[in-house]
């Protein structure tokens, strides 16, 4: 069992053992690098590794936290997911399949399973829809429900948010940042998805909105049986939510881990910095050993040899300079660094 | 569902700051509450307006002209090159017919060359420039150069040209107009779909699955409407001045049938401009009213259709 939970951690699809259930959605190796052009030939002289070989495995039912400082590769990664980056390199397998492969109508066919929430609720609604027409277009569209049911479904999805029913004829300008979150994740539950992406959904809302959005998300996964990749930077959304942790930095895994086992003993130096910018309640605990960040995170056109962290590593040692840790552990708790804390 | 009554019944004991967010969505209620934002802030505009009271009474005179007209526009009498008088209220012209009547008829050419050759800009414009500003890539490039080459002919030199290669007349002008004005709005509109395609709502439609064409024509097109609307206003204006241009020119509106633009001919001889000037004089004010309520209807519009404008 720690062995299979290992390798799910780590999430390589070859050395799966057989029997086990496949997870819901797999990154094999996943790369996104975007060429940069510069001189007279606009050729591509070099690329922005904005994600460079992310493997990991979600499982039907779990919230995956994702978590890394901005410009690390996430939210390409939760937009990959969705289809609306198409990877350099890897593969998104979903359910065990690979969708690169899939034609044009399988595809969006596909795509309803995989739904996204996005973290701007005041550009992710087209200003010109009422919020009943945003609901009932993709219901319409992929023949959810037949058409007599829809003005009933759509009342259904409002209900499920949390939203007054008499919303249908408003339009999106008319409500709050929070009220906005919801009508996004009513039109992303509307196709009945498996997994959503939700890419940032509180960091735009007001901290008092915040738990409220965070605890009808959790509700909606008990009672829908779903799946989450919740990508953040702010860890305490991401404790609340996830069942595991995903850190990454500069486009690659550093740590992967049970949320509370991460929180509580983090492996690698960069979570655990992580965890120490967190502010702290209590004042006693405040001199507390902590690992401080100094600079920016390396650019990613660019990224150093070796460990990509050891720039800033207060534990860097000449080997870390030199070659690149793998990400590796036991109990499902993995971190890519030689010497983990 | 015991999800359902969880939230409806806590939003009824929902706290002060959840029933505050209502009150300040309050204003706008629905599509009404939109227009009605809409019409105030036109009604700022004094002058827009007035223009629309005049462009309204040319519109009504252009439709009602056979009713309204006191003679048929080509009907000679016998009186030539007479001033106003009772009889004919702003004079004949010099083959002896009723300039009251000609001026309403020439609404009517001025008023349909405008409208219909803008509509036509429009719609290829509009279409050319979604597809040009979505797909991007080739296809951008393709319909972007195409368009700079439409707009590097000198214009009038163009419209000339082919003016005389399919020949004058009313449904022509219109479709030569028509044909060569899309650079400008495909351009506006490339610029307008360059900026809605990264926005949130527009990749959410990717991600629910919708085809290319819902994507484009439900999602992108409605929000770049309001510039489309804009331009397209001042561009009836600009097409009256054509039609007049190439009326005057002798290749627009031919003789006997009535058009601004050809009555102003008739002001070419000095004789004409100093002593017969209810030939000239009418035509040109009513055109300059004319293209003058249009732009500030414009104007006007483009502030109301601003949404960062929230007067």
């Amino acid at each position: 069992m720690r062995n299979s939970e290992l390798k799910d951690a780590v999430g390589s699809a070859s050395v799966r053992s057989a029997g086990e259930a496949a997870p819901l959605l797999e990154l094999d190796a996943l790369q996104k690098h975007y060429p940069v052009r510069r001189g007279l030939l606009n050729r591509p002289q070099s690329s922005v590794r904005a994600v460079d070989g992310v493997s990991l495995a979600v499982r039907q039912g779990e919230a995956l936290g994702l978590v890394g400082e901005s410009g690390c590769g996430k939210s390409t990664i939760g937009r990959a997911i969705v289809g609306l980056e198409k990877p350099t390199g890897g593969r998104i397998l979903f359910e065990g399949e690979d969708m690169a492969g899939y034609s044009e109508a399988k595809l969006r066919n596909a795509r309803t399973k995989l739904q996204m929430v996005f973290q701007d609720p005041y550009s992710s609604l087209n200003p010109r829809m009422t919020v009943g027409s945003l609901l009932a277009e993709p219901l319409r569209v992929h023949g959810i429900v037949p058409k007599p049911d829809a003005a009933r479904e759509v009342d259904r999805l409002l209900d499920i948010v949390g939203l007054p029913r008499n919303s249908q004829d408003r339009y999106p300008h008319e409500f709050s940042g929070g009220q906005r979150q919801r009508i996004g994740i009513a039109r992303a539950l509307a196709l009945k998805p498996k997994l959503i992406v939700c890419d940032e959904p509180v960091s735009a809302l007001d901290v008092s909105i915040q738990a409220q959005v965070l605890n009808l998300l959790k509700d909606l996964q008990q009672e829908f049986d779903l799946t989450y990749l919740f990508i953040a930077h702010g860890l305490g959304a991401v404790r609340y939510i996830s069942d595991r942790i995903a850190v990454m930095y500069l486009g690659k895994l550093v740590e992967v881990g049970p949320a509370k086992e991460l929180f509580l003993r983090p492996k690698h130096p960069y979570t655990k910095a992580l965890l120490d910018a967190y502010p702290v309640p209590n004042p006693q605990l405040r001199n507390r050993e902590r690992i401080m960040l100094q600079g920016d995170a390396p650019s990613p056109a660019d990224p150093p040899r070796g460990c990509r962290f050891h720039t800033r590593c207060p534990l860097a040692t000449p080997q870390c300079r030199e070659s690149e840790p793998e990400l590796k552990g036991d109990g499902g708790h993995a971190a890519a660094c030689f010497f983990p804390l | 569902m015991n999800l359902f009554k969880r939230y409806l019944g806590r939003k009824a004991a929902l706290p002060a700051p959840f029933g505050a967010e209502w009150t300040a969505a309050e204003e706008g209620s629905g599509n009404t509450g939109s227009r009605k934002m809409f019409l105030r802030r036109f009604r700022k505009h004094k002058l827009a307006v007035a223009g629309v009271a005049v462009l309204g009474a040319l519109i009504v005179c252009a439709i009602l002209a056979p009713i309204i007209a006191p003679y048929s526009p080509t009907a000679m009498t016998d009186e030539f090159g007479a001033a106003p008088s009772w009889k004919h209220l702003l004079g004949t012209d010099p083959v002896g017919r009723d300039q009251l009547s000609r001026l309403i008829y020439g609404a009517r050419v001025s008023l349909s060359v405008g409208i219909g050759s803008m509509l036509i800009a429009s719609v290829i414009g509009t279409v050319l420039g979604l597809v040009s500003g979505y797909f991007g890539r080739w296809v951008d490039n393709v319909i972007m150069r195409v368009t700079d080459m439409f707009m590097s002919f000198p214009y009038i030199m163009l419209i000339l040209v082919v003016a005389s290669i399919v020949g004058p007349g009313l449904t022509n002008i219109i479709l030569i107009l028509g044909f060569l004005g899309w650079p400008a709005v495909a351009r506006l509109v490339r610029g307008s779909v360059l900026a809605v395609k990264q926005t949130d709502y527009v990749k959410a439609s990717v991600a629910l699955g919708y085809r290319t064409p819902r994507i484009l024509f439900r999602h992108v097109l409605p929000n770049t409407v309001a510039p489309i609307l804009i331009f397209a206003t001042s561009g009836v204006a600009g097409a009256i001045l054509d039609e007049a241009a190439l009326s005057f020119l002798g290749l627009g509106v031919q003789p006997p049938d009535a058009s601004w633009g050809n009555m102003l001919a008739s002001a070419q001889t000095l004789t004409v401009l100093t002593s017969q000037p209810w030939l000239w004089v009418p035509p040109g004010v009513l055109m300059i009213a004319g293209v003058l309520s249009i732009n500030f209807i414009g104007d006007a519009l483009r502030d109301a259709l601003d949404p960062r404008n929230n007067k």
